[in-house]
């Protein structure tokens, strides 16, 4: 309750809304198929170039999980004319950052550097993904530090609690569980002559985009890509189909332990659905409402109302098949099972009733007033850019989002709740201290529970 | 590249920075409060930042959380932030909703007690509490940011004590400390706000002073103490930390010149030469070549009062000891003083800095950020454009002359981070699951 001396004087009202575009684009290919998709940015020198390649991790060999991940680091860790530190050197001499990652369906080396320096540093784009050297040292290096992030893995709650939930989610054979960089066994099985083939069989032009966002045109970007990239062999990588079916379809209780920890990282949810769903737009909306904000319900709850928390939200992850949705949390041990309940009452009652038509609005407004502030960066711009080649989205996605969201009715979120929320399938993870939440846990009734350690195994 | 900057200060005092820039429509509002944890009084660690959360609890006209409601619902994002030595809050909105913004903060500056209550403070406070569990208590080597500043400023020293604070001193906060705190440092003449992006600047300044303009100024903050500080150490302090966490680490600070003098810029080079990214020495030297290291970098704290500190930050390899890493690490810095650091170095260092600056520059919220920082610190915004000369002028002679003056034996704190004796594999296995059965 707030004083009683609060009032309510007049808020100030909005003039008129300028218009915004997202900014234009074209797409062309070079003659031997790879994308080139260019958004000129002239507000300030500086440009970002995003090579997408469809070689995410759900193309990953079984037994070798973790092969996409390290093959698209070590583009970066020596070509054959420059070993790791020349090349590195080369770069940064020019002030440009690279870097490369993967997630689940696609890779990207992603540079950014000052427009004056970008034909020298397009050239070395080229150099790293036309010329890959693989060199035995640092294969051997970047396998070690990856045994050196899941070692510390075991120590840090927050990723533990990810990484086990998503292990916890799917069946055995899908690859959305198994960690993205692999596990210890699966790196130690990668070796370079695995790495080479990957890169053979997925760095083909005919899945490669190559998008570039800033102070510079589409001829001179087409310039650029067709010195660095032109004489590159034609040839497609193999499509590769994820399988993203769930391990249990009852509800179920995992706890991790961690002795006398003094908070437990909670992660509640089940398989959600693809990027490409047609629903997308009311189940995005009703994330919202539910817990993508920080006036959404689950954090008004957890945190305003009851303290329990310093912030819980919910998410899906949008992948070319079905990611979790999953609510995360860090609670106080003791109050672990309470914190449990109210996400669940939370669950239950978005399924149950129409959202108030002020909470669709705050919803709406947000999503639809914010899109010009998600892409003030070249790098956001192509990171956007990169998410329309990778679920091959229509050219005026961007264009239509706006128009879309705000045609989201409560009736559509009701359904969307009811249709892509499952509270009987939830799977509860908890990384904390068992003996303050097990029993509790259980007195909630939630489902059968199992204690793990912190390399998920079964210690009960 | 330079901004356009626009300065006026209102008959209360306020400083306000303007920024235009109509590229999108998009405005940043950013208040910056010259009041951090070094204001806190014995007692009351963690206050400052306590208080910024009480700052989302409404206001005379506006009711709790609903701050975040009407920014969110304008399309806007939001947030604040504490640190030593200054507390900012923050909107990035569509421009036609400028007004919303500014009005927000003016009514929360300008008449924030009338919505303080004790339950929405005991509210807080907890959810302050499981801040500090999350970020601190539970989180591997979570602690380092309150044991360092601890370890390398005296006791009395208002930058020593813990910036989220102790959970008994958050437990000891009242509304009457909330009251004193904001008749204190929520003042006008205690502030900056900067505007940056889609506006024009005649008439977001009838606004502000619409808003603004009747708002007291305060009776004055109390002085810091004298925040000076010898240039070194005079010895290598050493704290050993055990800790629940499967590698050692070791963060290892120099007492370095303050935020902004002239020897700042060759301190802040020469750590992106240490730690800045795949190229640095220590990346190339502990990762690629020596492999002692699975994780390398290094950073300025930015104090722009008495002292600075730059951080080296070096986790180890599996199988490489707490002691070895602590070696490995010192030998490089002593080949630093040894052999000095080249012009390639510095080159590359100040190359990056270059075009992280320019890509930074094309957020509203970061030039306004950045507009309050330069005013706050130094009454002077137009820093902001002197920046990246400022980052250019530094020569390699600059970067070994602040190498000898300040990274020697008698200018170094440890603090290493070790495993507990019982690996915590075999904690999470064997005895849990007696217990449990």
């Amino acid at each position: 309750m707030s004083a009683p001396t609060v009032g309510k004087a007049a808020r100030p009202l909005p003039g008129r809304p300028r218009e915004y575009q997202f900014p234009r684009f074209t797409r062309r290919r070079l003659s031997n198929g790879l994308e080139l998709v260019v958004a000129p940015v002239t507000k300030l020198p500086i440009v970002t170039v995003a090579v997408v390649v469809d070689a995410g991790s759900v193309c990953d060999p079984p037994g070798r999980e973790g092969t996409a991940q390290l093959t698209a680091k070590l583009l970066i860790e020596g070509t054959q004319a420059s070993d790791g530190a020349e090349l590195t050197e080369r770069f940064e001499r020019l002030g440009a950052t690279i870097d490369a990652e993967t997630d689940w369906d696609a890779a990207a080396i992603t540079m950014t550097a000052l427009a004056e320096h970008l034909p020298a540093a397009f050239d070395l784009l080229g150099e790293v993904l036309r010329t890959p050297a693989f060199r035995p040292r640092e294969v051997a290096r970047l396998k070690a530090e990856r045994i050196a992030e899941l070692l510390q893995l075991r120590a840090e709650p927050r990723g533990l609690a990810d990484e086990l939930f998503s292990r916890f989610l799917y069946r055995e054979s899908s690859r959305y569980a198994h960690p993205e960089g692999g596990d210890e066994r699966c790196v130690e099985a990668i070796e370079r002559e695995h790495l080479m083939a990957f890169y053979e069989t997925r760095y083909l032009p005919g899945g490669v985009s190559v998008i570039v966002a800033g102070d510079i045109t589409a001829d001179r970007a087409e310039e650029l890509a067709h010195r660095a990239f032109g004489d590159w062999s034609r040839g497609t990588p193999p499509t590769v189909v994820g399988d993203d079916l769930p391990a249990r379809m009852q509800r179920a209780v995992h706890i991790v332990a961690k002795p006398d920890a003094p908070q437990s990282e909670l992660r509640i949810g089940h398989v959600g659905i693809p990027r490409n769903h047609p629903d997308f737009f009311p189940v995005n909306v009703m994330n919202a409402v539910l817990g993508g904000l920080f006036n959404s319900r689950i954090n008004l709850n957890l945190r305003e109302a009851h303290a329990y928390t310093y912030g819980a939200f919910s998410s899906f992850d949008w992948r070319r098949q079905a990611g979790p949705f999953v609510v995360s949390t860090a609670v106080k041990s003791d109050i672990t099972h309470a914190a449990a309940r109210e996400v669940l009452i939370e669950i239950d009652r978005i399924r149950a009733e129409a959202i108030s038509p002020d909470e669709l609005s705050l919803a709406t407004s947000y999503l639809d007033g914010v899109f010009p502030i998600r892409f003030e960066t070249t790098a956001a711009i192509a990171a956007a850019l990169s998410v329309l080649v990778i679920h091959a989205m229509p050219d005026d996605y961007y264009d239509r989002y706006r128009e879309r969201v705000r045609a989201i009715t409560t009736e559509q979120i009701l359904q969307a709740a009811q249709r892509y929320l499952h509270p009987e399938a939830l799977q509860l993870v908890a990384v904390g201290d068992p003996a303050a939440v097990r029993e509790p846990l259980a007195g909630l009734g939630f489902g059968p529970i199992t204690v793990y350690d912190a390399l998920g195994q079964p210690t009960t | 590249m330079r901004i356009p900057i626009e300065t006026i200060r209102l008959p209360n005092g306020l400083f306000v920075t303007l920024s235009e820039d109509h590229t999108a429509p998009i405005v940043a509002v950013n208040l910056w409060y010259h009041v951090g944890s070094a204001n806190e009084r014995p007692g009351r660690t963690g206050f400052a930042h306590l208080f910024e959360h009480m700052l989302f609890q409404g206001s005379a006209d506006v009711e709790a959380n609903e701050h975040f409601e009407l920014i969110q619902r304008a399309g806007g994002t939001l947030n604040g932030s504490t640190w030593l030595e200054r507390t900012n809050y923050f909107e990035t909105i569509p421009s036609n909703q400028l007004e919303l913004a500014i009005w927000l903060e003016a009514n929360r500056m300008g008449r924030l007690l009338p919505a303080m209550t004790q339950q929405k403070l005991d509210t807080q406070r907890e959810v302050v509490m499981n801040e500090r569990r999350w970020t601190m208590d539970n989180q591997p080597y979570g602690s380092w940011l309150e044991k360092l500043p601890a370890l390398c400023f005296p006791p009395e020293h208002p930058f020593h004590h813990s910036l989220i604070g102790s959970m008994e001193d958050l437990a000891a906060a009242s509304l009457d400390d909330v009251a004193q705190f904001f008749a204190t440092y929520y003042t006008p003449d205690n502030a900056v706000l900067s505007v940056a992006g889609d506006f024009e600047s005649a008439a977001a300044l009838r606004l502000i002073e619409r808003h603004f303009g009747d708002i007291p100024r305060g009776t004055g903050r109390p002085p810091l103490p004298d925040m000076s500080l010898p240039p070194i150490f005079g010895q290598w302090k050493r704290e050993v930390s055990p800790d629940e966490i499967m590698l050692p680490r070791l963060f290892l600070a120099f007492r370095s010149p303050a935020f902004g003098t002239p020897e700042y810029f060759a301190a802040s080079v020469c750590g992106a030469v240490l730690g800045l990214r795949n190229g640095s020495r220590l990346r190339r030297r502990l990762m690629r070549e020596r492999q002692v290291a699975a994780e390398a970098t290094a950073f300025t704290f930015d104090l722009a009062k008495g002292t600075d500190l730059l951080v080296v930050d070096v986790t180890a390899r599996p199988g490489i000891a707490a002691e070895q890493l602590e070696q490995e690490v010192a030998y490089e810095i002593d080949a630093v003083l040894r052999d000095g650091i080249d012009a390639a170095e510095v080159e590359r260092a100040v190359a990056l800095v270059q075009t992280s600056f320019v890509s930074s520059m094309q957020q509203a919220g970061e030039r306004a950020d950045r507009l309050s920082l330069f005013a706050t610190y130094f009454g002077a915004p137009e820093l902001v454009n002197e920046e990246v000369e400022r980052y250019q002028a530094v020569t390699v002679d600059d970067v070994n002359r602040f190498a000898h003056e300040r990274l020697g034996e008698n200018n170094r704190a440890s603090l290493l981070y070790v495993p507990r004796d019982d690996a915590p594999g075999e904690l999470v296995g064997a005895g849990v699951a007696a217990e449990e059965q």
